[in-house]
């Protein structure tokens, strides 16, 4: 199964780069951007037919490997 | 006294620690990521560079590394660990030291030498060093200290913020902060102080004609202090 994982910063933590991207986006004429934040999306294809399962296996490698919990969210958003 | 330096695949300061321990009189070892065991050691190194190419986030690659599980084990049972730049990252990833490194501030890669105020010495690094303000070189993408206001009200309590950036007579403000670092933070202690980690390189300061001696001064007093 193909699962599809979103890793977003902690509302708190500043975004240097989305912060950048914003500026650029107003100076190319986006005026009604009031905010931008980068995140990491991971497609990650698992030897697992059963979707909970390949769910919780993905869940747990976010917990460990893929998010650092201190500053990051992440969000299982595609189990396919 | 024995050291050990860990070399990761992307370290590039190992050997530059190596000759710094060497020089001030460690009988130093340098040690595989792939190996399982570490060599005994009275003071183990996890040395900079760019692990793993800094993929993902700078040191989470290495911080899964077969060879930090005996790290992490020689933490626990009161081993000194001093992980300096990217060695820092990979404490930080390993749960060793509290907090995270985010990328710099104003997104430019730092080059430079920065002076350092020592904060606390009661521990094994510092103790005994007669120097407060210390000139050391950084060189980082990542080195903008962050943590919760949580984790922040802990680390000051438990008198675990080792040196702040500062100017040379000691004062620390947001003008000389290279990084954006929370309350200039430098490096970081663990609960118990066995652990350091920092982000500016006292192995690049050990030769007076090339770069000043604050790095000596530290390693000479760090190998009297573990004696």
């Amino acid at each position: 199964m193909r699962v599809s994982a979103i890793i977003t910063l902690k509302k708190d933590v500043l975004d240097p780069q989305g912060k950048v991207i914003h500026e650029t986006l107003d100076g190319m004429g986006f005026n009604s951007v009031s905010e931008v934040r980068q995140g990491k999306y991971f497609e990650i294809d698992v030897k697992e037919n059963d979707p909970k399962k390949a769910k919780n296996l993905v869940e747990d490698m976010c917990k460990k490997l893929l998010a650092n919990l201190v500053i990051e969210n992440y969000k299982i958003i595609e189990t396919q | 006294m024995k050291s050990s330096v860990i070399t990761f695949p992307g370290s590039n300061c190992d050997r530059d620690m190596d000759i710094a321990l060497t020089k001030f009189g460690f009988k130093n070892k340098m040690v595989w990521h792939n190996d399982q065991e570490l060599p005994k050691s009275d003071l183990i190194v996890l040395p900079g560079g760019f692990s793993y190419g800094d993929y993902l986030r700078c040191g989470s690659m290495a911080s899964k590394s077969k060879i930090m599980h005996s790290v992490i084990n020689f933490a626990k049972t009161g081993g000194l660990i001093m992980g300096i730049c990217n060695g820092f990252q990979i404490l930080v990833e390993a749960g060793l030291v509290p907090g995270v490194l985010l990328r710099n501030k104003y997104l430019q890669f730092i080059c430079k030498n920065v002076h350092v105020k020592v904060n606390n010495k009661e521990n094994t690094f510092f103790k005994n060093l007669d120097k407060k303000v210390l000139e050391f070189h950084i060189a980082h993408n990542e080195g903008n200290y962050f943590c919760t206001n949580d984790q922040l009200k802990k680390i000051e309590d438990n008198n675990q913020i080792a040196i702040y950036y500062c100017d040379q007579n000691g004062n620390t403000n947001d003008q000389i902060n290279p990084n954006g670092s929370i309350k200039n933070i430098a490096g970081i202690f663990n609960k118990e102080k066995n652990v350091l980690g920092m982000m500016p390189h006292p192995e690049r300061m050990i030769d007076q004609s090339l770069s000043g001696e604050d790095g000596s001064i530290f390693f000479k007093n760090l190998l009297n202090n573990i004696k």
